[in-house]
């Protein structure tokens, strides 16, 4: 077993399977340990080289297009303190620097822990609020393959080690059950804030977790629910399946792309409607799932005095803010993934051509996957600057009698456009 | 008595809310647009840009001490101020005349004349006390300190803020 091939393959299950076909032969352990490493520094450099980021530059989006939403100017100052050094002039950059400012203020910050907390879960809190959010980010497939050995193999030629990896799937477990991993993991999410809202023994905090729970319970059926047509459609769960399927068939949302084989049926077109329906319920779910507004019932700062973290300072609360907007990140990769065909545009191959284009085009990918997200992170922004919050009944009767069922006829209108019209 | 409120009939694209929202991103959008062509004109944007060319003449900023053309000190130390200054926050420490001054028992100085511009609320009252005309609110109003004593102001930054100002009372100048 050829392990540049065991690694292209890249499967969680396929990985447990070959692991027994190897286990004797002497290829084993360097085999093993070359996934684990390549997994790791995949896992590495998507946290804390994009997603981490990207959550601080979210912050600072969201600071920058509400304060231009509102006819303000937002953050501008913060930048290189030149005059510090004895320079003439301070450079801002549009207060690009903003978001580094903020983290070593939380950093620096008194770590104050009320007397009258449950200790234990008061800590435990912040952390099952962050995780979730960055474990869902585990089977996000973010690009295509990216083939490094144009670099590695003269690299290890100079140090005598053989470093030709071949493909590597740039998603950190391509696991079958990709979508269900995935709000499985996300529903934990409301452990964090839950346990936030019990521990920190206080009212306010209290009905904050209390409306959390509630909502997160609730929308969770329509976004579970929504989905499953994309199922009937391609029958199958994990991620990549689904965006090789879209890069083959059009994006769901797009099925008509301007490039490729995108042919017109009928029954392709009439199965636009139930993808549209689809993609409405599960971006409105997927709000109401980050806590974003119109649906940030738990923090309502106007009602709940900052909800379930109104007792944590310094780093426990830029932990919840932390978890907040990653899982807004993770939220926009599921979707981008699930409906926007992933890192595929229409024209850009993908990173399988080999040699240092494969290695360009295979980084282009990421970008354009990134960038989608970003795009759907800036709409987020958008529309919490411009809706008013629900009531909590209107946000429950929107989740219940209109969600639900909206998503469960859907189900029965593409299962009957995949049975009748061919 | 109960009564019934009149709810309005909504049309079905009111009930849907969907149009709502769209036209709410339009709104918020259009906004987004003018700010980013600059056409919106926002607020000055303060360390860089200043009002003080717009300030009206009665604005009313840091008490100050004035000095008559002369270059003598107006302040008797009747202490006036100091009394009906409503959050107390003037100091005055009265002396006497040396001997060879020409008004030496006829008037007093101050020795020392201290506003705490901590407590100081620009009220304007001991302008308008001052027999003298010799304590004046002056445009200053970026008052800003490092330390609690810092923020005092002594006789010699109260006339340093103050300068001179003529043709006032002349109740002591021999030239008129």
């Amino acid at each position: 077993m050829n392990r540049r091939a065991f690694l292209q393959a890249g499967h969680i299950c396929s990985f447990t399977e070959r692991a027994g076909v190897v286990i004797f032969s002497q290829l084993m352990d360097w085999t093993i340990t070359t996934f684990i490493l390549i997994s790791a520094i995949k896992t590495l450099a998507i946290i804390f080289g994009v997603v981490l980021p990207m959550v601080s530059y979210t912050v600072y989006a969201e600071r920058k297009v509400s304060a231009l939403i509102q006819d303000r100017i937002g953050p501008n100052r913060v930048g290189l303190p030149l005059t510090l050094f004895g320079g003439k002039k301070d450079f801002s950059f549009f207060g690009l620097v903003q978001p580094i400012a903020d983290a070593v203020k939380l950093l620096i910050k008194e770590d104050f822990t009320p007397g009258h907390v449950n200790k234990f879960y008061y800590w435990l809190a912040p952390a099952l609020g962050v995780a979730p959010a960055l474990i869902t980010l585990a089977v996000i497939p973010f690009g295509s393959v990216l083939n490094l050995d144009p670099i590695l193999i003269p690299l290890g030629q100079k140090l005598g080690m053989d470093l030709g990896f071949g493909n590597i799937p740039m998603v950190i477990a391509n696991v079958d059950i990709g979508v269900l991993f995935i709000f499985a993991i996300a529903s934990v999410g409301v452990y964090g804030i839950v346990l936030a809202g019990w521990s920190a023994n206080s009212k306010y905090p209290f009905l904050g977790g209390i409306r959390s729970s509630s909502q997160m319970i609730s929308y969770e059926l329509s976004l579970g629910l929504s989905v499953i047509p994309i199922f009937l459609l391609i029958g199958n769960l994990n991620l990549s399946t689904i965006v090789q399927y879209q890069i083959e068939n059009g994006w769901l949302i797009l099925p008509f792309g301007p490039f490729g084989p995108h042919f017109f049926t009928l029954q392709r077109f009439l199965l636009w409607i139930p993808m549209l329906i689809s993609f409405l319920v599960f971006t409105v779910a997927m709000f109401a799932e980050t806590n974003r507004l119109p649906f940030d019932l738990p923090e309502a700062e106007q009602e709940l005095v900052g909800g379930y973290h109104t007792e944590y300072s310094s780093m426990k609360f830029a932990l919840f803010f932390l978890g907040e907007y990653a899982a807004m990140i993770a939220g926009s990769s599921v979707i981008v993934t699930l409906f926007f065909g992933a890192w595929h545009f229409w024209g850009i191959p993908d990173g399988t051509v080999g040699g240092l284009a494969g290695l360009f085009w295979g980084l282009v990918n990421i970008a354009v996957f990134f960038g989608k997200v970003a795009v759907l992170l800036i709409f987020f922004i958008w529309v919490r600057w411009t809706l008013p919050r629900f009531r909590y009944d209107q946000l429950m009767k929107l989740g219940w009698y209109f969600f639900f069922e909206l998503a469960l006829v859907n189900i029965f209108l593409a299962a009957i456009i995949l049975a009748f019209v061919k | 008595m109960a009564y019934t409120v009149a709810r309005p009939k909504m049309t079905l694209a009111e009930k849907l809310y969907l149009p709502a929202i769209v036209a709410g991103l339009a709104i918020t959008a259009k906004h987004f647009k003018n700010m980013i062509l600059g056409r919106t004109k926002v607020l000055m944007q303060y360390p860089e840009e200043k009002w003080d060319a717009h300030m009206p003449e009665h604005y009313r900023g840091a008490p100050t001490l004035v000095k008559d053309e002369h270059d003598r000190e107006r302040c008797v130390a009747c202490q006036l101020c100091e009394f009906i200054c409503p959050p107390r926050a003037i100091t005055i420490t009265p002396g006497e005349l040396p001997t060879e001054s020409k008004f030496a028992k006829v008037e007093k100085y101050p020795e020392e004349f201290k506003i705490d511009m901590i407590r100081c609320i620009y009220c304007g009252l001991c302008e308008e006390v001052c027999p003298e005309q010799a304590i004046f609110l002056r445009k200053d109003y970026a008052i800003t300190g490092l330390t609690r004593a810092e923020m005092v102001h002594d006789k010699a930054k109260l006339y340093e803020l103050g300068g001179e100002m003529n043709g006032l009372v002349h109740k002591w100048n021999p030239l008129k």
